[in-house]
């Protein structure tokens, strides 16, 4: 559950480095680079709601809100102000960092599913705004003009330029949660997760690391969404739709929310579904996505990150 | 300046506590001493994990006032509380099952020794550092609650008698001043009584006070150096061991009027 051993870290990050080459290799494939750059950016936030989930025991049916505020903060103020990209990530940051202490920090003094409910209404809030903000925000047509990423003078205008830069993010995130995952905070994590009262009687502040994790988590989304709209240059309210909330959960319960590979499986397997395999379910990809939280909530507790164990105990027995 | 806590460590003073029409203790008043082992006893529901309770900041009073270190602590929270130096176990255990032996102390550790979270996530050496302190720190623990040998194995696959040592080792992990044990004895035989005993006895030694909630009488009366007894949420009697034995009162709420 705990230990991020190095060698798997290694050969993932060697399987990140030469996809792009062989997809260009194998032509059945060519268009997946343009999948893995927004598996990335999903697993940017299924990073932060995996821990949210699996450490801190809360779930949040808003992420996606939080996704938009990273997208359209920097949008705004590339495409209308002109301001500076990576600064405008840094703003989209530390607005969903505040609105995330502004929602959590009352829901999350209580004990119990509060914040799923919070974060429920808040998402169908932002989504509103989104939508009616027409001025700020385009309405439901949304905005166009937000410029491509460059950093000192090396613009990643490619499929694959882009694509590494997304990758580095994630590499980094995955990085910094697994150490946090194995320091004395990770720990104050699981003790909240295994007993509140003991935890609370060793000194740990419940409702402050729920808090500081989800704000985390609302960090890494908010990120992630700056990274989707300087990608695609165009952005538009029904990506940040409630259904999108639900599908990162799907992903983080396919996946396995006690595990961090499982935030990385679940990405993976769900934006590979939703993009290429399902087109041939047209409407009907939603009962797909429920027959699959069906089975993995039955057969798979633990999610596909959990299979190892259940196979290691069939050898014991 | 403060005299109170030179002498006193713990003030209970008229602490009522209601859930709903139900008086789980009503204007209990004590103190103890700086240094002693203090058992409070009294037969089930009398209201003794209760205070508990409220001494560690699980909820607070519904009135009254504890006072630790000369200082009111009632309208603390939990997490707080344990940054004063009160430290616990449970009567039935609380381990972290999802931790090992090890594991468990070094969270013990939380109070007094802990990292920030950006150090954590970059790992950098301060954090490194700090994290070989715990581990130090835990190991030590372990070794003088005579678990060190079984540091990796998972907490919940110890037995019960080490299950109640090894939450006794996390509590002492935060170097309390106030260690609160609430039956430490329940459901251990002969032979773990007496390592629990002798374990309480050796925190005492370091100049731990222990507030302890036991029913095994042998044990209260060979430890502590005062006992409370506790009926229907009410003190009936304060004193030594000897002189509780003799106490008609206490006697009478034992084994009923007869």
């Amino acid at each position: 559950m705990l230990r991020i051993g190095k060698l798997p870290i290694a050969v993932f990050a060697l399987f990140i480095v030469a996809f792009p080459w062989i997809a260009h290799k194998v032509p059945p494939i060519e268009n997946y680079t343009d999948i893995m750059i927004f598996v990335g950016i999903y697993c940017l936030i299924t990073l932060g709601l995996s821990l949210l989930m699996g450490y801190a025991g809360q779930i949040s049916i808003g992420h996606a809100a939080f996704y938009g505020i990273g997208a359209y903060t920097s949008a705004i103020l590339t495409a209308n102000y002109g301001l500076d990209p990576w600064l405008c990530m840094f703003f989209g940051i530390i607005l969903s960092a505040v609105v995330a202490v502004l929602v959590g920090a009352p829901s999350l003094k209580l004990r119990g599913h509060y914040l799923a409910m919070a974060t429920l209404a808040f998402g169908i809030i932002v989504y509103i705004v989104f939508n009616e903000e027409t001025a700020w925000t385009g309405g439901p047509d949304g905005m166009t003009g937000i410029p491509g990423l460059s950093l000192l003078g090396f613009a990643f205008d490619s499929v694959d330029r882009y694509y590494y830069l997304v990758w580095i993010f994630v590499f980094a995130a995955f990085i910094f949660t697994a150490n946090l995952i194995q320091s004395d905070t990770g720990r104050a994590l699981r003790a909240i997760h295994a007993s509140e009262p003991a935890a609370g009687a060793m000194g740990v502040d419940i409702s402050g690391y729920k808090l500081l994790v989800f704000v985390y988590s609302a960090v890494l989304a908010s990120l992630a969404g700056s990274l989707y709209a300087h990608y695609l240059n165009f952005i538009n309210p029904s990506t940040f739709d409630l259904f999108f909330s639900i599908k990162l959960l799907i992903m983080i319960a396919l996946g396995g929310m006690y595990n961090l590979w499982g935030a990385i499986i679940g990405a993976g397997l769900i934006t590979f579904l939703s993009y290429e395999w399902l087109h041939y379910f047209e409407e009907f990809e939603v009962i797909v996505y429920g027959a699959i939280l069906l089975v993995v909530t039955i057969f798979l507790p633990k999610g596909l990150a959990g299979t190892p164990e259940i196979v290691e105990g069939w050898f014991r027995k | 300046m403060n005299f109170i806590g030179e002498d006193n460590i713990l003030e209970v003073n008229r602490v009522n506590m209601a859930f709903g029409g139900l008086m789980a203790l009503s204007h209990l008043s004590f103190k103890v001493k700086r240094g002693m082992i203090k058992a409070v006893i009294g037969p089930n529901g009398a209201g003794k994990t209760t205070l508990f309770n409220i001494i560690t900041g699980s909820f607070p009073p519904t009135e009254g006032s504890i006072i630790f270190k000369g200082m009111p602590v009632e309208h603390l929270k939990a997490h707080k509380i344990a940054h004063r130096g009160i430290s616990r176990t449970f009567q039935t255990v609380e381990l972290f099952d999802n931790m090992t032996v090890l594991e468990n102390v070094m969270l013990g550790c939380h109070t007094r020794i802990r990292t920030s979270f950006l150090a954590s996530g970059l790992r950098l050496p301060m954090a490194r550092k700090k994290e070989a302190q715990i581990r130090e720190k835990a190991m030590k623990i372990l070794k003088f609650i005579g678990l060190a040998e079984k540091f990796k194995d998972p907490a919940d696959s110890l037995p019960l008698g080490e299950q109640k040592i090894l939450e006794i080792g996390r509590a002492l992990a935060g170097d309390p001043d106030l260690i609160c044990l609430d039956e430490p004895a329940a459901g251990l035989n002969e032979t773990e009584t007496y390592v629990a005993s002798s374990l309480i006895r050796a925190i005492n030694a370091k100049g731990i006070t222990v507030l302890l909630v036991e029913h095994d009488m042998k044990v209260i009366m060979n430890i502590s150096d005062e006992i409370v007894v506790l009926n229907y949420g009410q003190k009936i009697a304060e004193g030594s061991p000897d002189q509780i034995q003799n106490n008609a009162r206490v006697i009478e709420a034992y084994l009923g009027s007869g």
